[in-house]
């Protein structure tokens, strides 16, 4: 295998405290050095060499929140098909949700991922196992067999389980394996049919609302089964400002326990919904602008330490329909990045560039346990080019999704990936 | 018919009262005024839509509201045909999007319709050339109910603007309380909500209206009370306890009736529970205009069909 250069990009890599220019060597797949005083040096020529003058050059991305839809639905998604995406979208790596059809409750599924992922994909696929059985929220998943076959969290995403006792044992047997639970926090009974944030435009649109408080006292309820059962917990796409304040005094006195975002919650408020639109419907809803101004400020304090997409494909017949009848759930992958540079760093200055790598690779490789996020010497070379300031409209043409639900089509944005690498070889670039 | 408007009507489809101006509802009123004088001749019915055909699609049940719209349509000569859940091919999977192209294939120039869903007539609006009028969506808007009402307060007060009008019960989930609160917001009328605390939320009042649980604080004060229908199946058990205890809270009981002023007026958008939201005796008291809302709603429905239909597509 031929050795790769990436010479004079600004090297991030959270990690190992590396914020500079430099070079990157990658040799059989790996990183082979990181050179820092690289400048005009003479390279040997059996080099592949790319030129990243005026890039970042950091740890390839990982999301670890979206729908890949295989197996069964393939109409709005593939493993394949969202592998392109998140390679569009700078990620090497992503941890994909078991609520497919059948869903991930058992290790043939697992090994079904795996074996498609390995054949299919572009970029690494890492799946997630479902809690309970069915995602039905009333018996334990075999957790055990489903770890043995490659499961890399826990999950019933798309769904909450809403009994707090077995929540509780779930939390106590996964740290057997060591396994991390992730949690759709939603209270059943108090967002019942809620479509859209409970506020001020569901009382003028008279849909039914789905209230920040059905997010919150779930929040509350993982901060205290974490404390009690000492093990991580961690909360999937916050929305509410609640959510953050119950997080920060949590994480505060040491309850282990974390929070994600996902861009379309600090990107849009509840407002969009006016033109009934189904492509600004997903769960949990889109909310006001305190919301906003309040998850900002958890990814500024470090309360919230994940970025996600919640990527959620679905078929152009699907969301056409009446709102109180479209799925939750808006594509994610190839808007992400672009989206969180503009708003958390160039706009509104919660983070700088070396925070935010963080955030897409130290942070979640470092939750779930995983040997990715790094660009130490020895690392899987999955490395992504950034070009921070980089202006782009988002053409929902153009998506490698099947799919075409984006709220942003249109969007001009400024920041984006422009090359993505996973072990050594460059699987897309712009 | 000739019929001068005051302001220029443009829109294809009514989908609700919040979008209209002033001016459009107006126009409503006044147009609404001209075709009440055609349902008390002897030959109830004008040419005006001759030729169009008009597709009443009820995904929702409605006895009173379909009946309305259909006398409407034949005395502008319309062609009606009558689609309701139970014969649309809705049940058998089909979309909504789908049944909509079906009847615009078959050439219809107005669609009428109801439906569970907030936003559905838009929906159908966005992609039809067929005029939509909305009979109701959701617990969004029902815009030709409050315009009947509008056009009830001004035919028996002979203004909106100034008046104290009360609507009384279930707001949250009335789509006739939101119709009525944009209609009369935009008129010039005081609008108090009153019912539960459950159901009459706060969060009402940035549309601009006052919010009470105490019916007997403004009962004196009003020149309206607008009472909705009440119900407590399933879904409502969670908001108030009882029917009896809403009706000895929030009920139009003879002795609240005593104290309303003189020339107060009733009115309801029916179906009315008896002795639930309002005593038997004062639904058919003097006061109450609920047959005149009725009777008033055939010559809006005209109006508004002849107004969306006349704009050139």
């Amino acid at each position: 295998m031929k050795s790769t250069l990436i010479t004079n990009g600004h090297i991030i890599d959270p990690a190992n405290g590396i914020n500079r220019v430099g070079d990157v060597y990658i040799s059989g797949g790996k990183v082979a050095k990181i050179d820092l005083d690289a400048r005009l040096r003479k390279h040997p020529h059996d080099l592949d060499v790319i030129d990243a003058s005026g890039l970042i050059v950091c740890p390839g991305l990982i999301d670890i929140h979206v729908h890949l839809r295989e197996p069964g639905q393939s109409a709005k998604e593939t493993i394949a098909s969202g592998a392109r995406a998140a390679a569009a979208g700078g990620f090497t790596t992503v941890v994909c949700m078991p609520n497919t059809s059948p869903p991930v409750d058992n290790p043939s599924v697992v090994s079904w991922i795996k074996e498609k992922a390995r054949d299919e994909a572009c970029v690494n696929v890492l799946p997630t196992g479902a809690i309970t059985k069915n995602i039905a929220g009333e018996e334990l998943a075999p957790i055990g067999s489903m770890h043995k076959a490659g499961i890399v969290a826990l999950t019933d995403d798309g769904h909450c389980v809403q009994n707090h006792e077995l929540m509780r044992r779930a939390l106590e047997y996964a740290r057997m394996f060591g396994l991390v639970v992730m949690d759709h926090c939603q209270d059943y009974n108090l967002v019942g049919k809620g479509v859209m944030h409970e506020g001020a435009v569901s009382t003028l649109l008279g849909l039914p609302g789905w209230p920040s408080v059905g997010e919150e006292i779930i929040v509350a309820r993982n901060a205290q089964l974490a404390e009690l059962c000492g093990t991580p917990i961690h909360c999937q796409h916050l929305s509410a400002a609640g959510s953050v304040r119950i997080l920060r005094e949590a994480r505060a006195r040491g309850v282990k326990i974390s929070g994600e975002i996902c861009p379309h919650h600090i990107a849009l408020t509840d407002e969009s919904v006016r033109d009934f639109d189904t492509d600004f419907k997903m769960n949990p809803p889109l909310r006001s602008q305190s919301d906003i101004d309040a998850l900002i400020g958890g990814v500024a304090d470090g309360t919230i330490t994940i970025l996600a997409s919640d990527h959620a494909p679905h078929c152009g017949f699907e969301k056409e329909v009446e709102f109180d009848q479209a799925p939750f759930g808006i594509l994610g992958l190839e808007t992400e990045l672009g989206l969180f540079i503009d708003l958390l760093v160039h706009k509104k200055k919660a983070v700088d560039l070396a925070r935010l790598v963080s955030l897409f690779t130290r942070e979640p490789a470092s939750l779930l346990g995983l040997e990715r996020g790094t660009l130490s010497v020895g690392a899987v070379a999955d490395v992504t080019l950034i070009d921070p300031d980089l202006e782009w409209t988002v053409d929902k043409s153009a998506s490698h999704s099947r799919s075409r639900n984006t709220p942003f089509h249109g969007w001009e944005l400024k920041g984006r990936a422009v090359r993505t690498i996973v072990a050594g070889e460059t699987v897309w670039k712009l | 018919m000739e019929l001068q408007t005051s302001t220029a009507w443009s829109r294809k489809d009514l989908l609700g009262i919040e979008e209209l101006s002033v001016g459009e509802i107006t126009t409503i009123l006044d147009t609404s005024a001209a075709f009440k004088q055609v349902g008390v001749r002897e030959i109830k019915k004008v040419p005006a839509l001759r030729g169009k055909t008009l597709v009443n699609f009820f995904v929702e049940p409605s006895t009173r509201t379909r009946t309305s719209f259909e006398l409407a349509a034949f005395r502008l000569s319309a062609d009606v045909v009558n689609i309701s859940t139970s014969t649309s091919s809705l049940t058998k999977g089909e979309t909504l999007k789908d049944t909509a192209k079906n009847l615009e294939a078959l050439h219809a120039d107005i669609i009428v319709l109801r439906h569970s869903s907030a936003g559905a007539p838009k929906f159908l609006a966005d992609r039809l050339q067929a005029s939509v009028i909305n009979a109701g969506d959701g617990a969004h808007e029902h815009p030709t109910q409050a315009l009947l009402d509008a056009f009830t307060i001004r035919e028996k007060k002979g203004r909106i603007e100034g008046l104290h009008v009360a609507i009384i019960g279930d707001i949250l989930f009335s789509r006739v309380a939101r119709s009525n609160i944009h209609a009369l917001t935009k008129l010039g009328a005081r609008v108090t909500l009153v019912g539960p605390s459950t159901l009459v939320p706060r969060t009402f009042e940035k549309l601009g209206v006052a919010v009470t649980h105490d019916i007997d604080s403004i009962i004196a004060d009003v020149d309206v009370v607008n009472l909705l229908r009440i119900q407590h199946e399933r879904q409502r058990k969670e908001y108030f306890p009882s029917l009896g205890e809403y009706t000895a809270l929030f009920g139009l009981t003879k002795q609240r009736a005593e104290n309303l002023k003189p020339d107060a007026l009733i009115m309801h958008p029916g179906p009315i529970n008896r002795g639930v939201e309002i005593d038997s005796d004062v639904a058919d008291s003097g006061r109450s205009v609920i047959l005149d809302q009725v009777t008033n709603g055939l010559a809006v429905r005209m109006a508004v069909l002849y107004l969306c239909a006349g704009v050139e597509k």
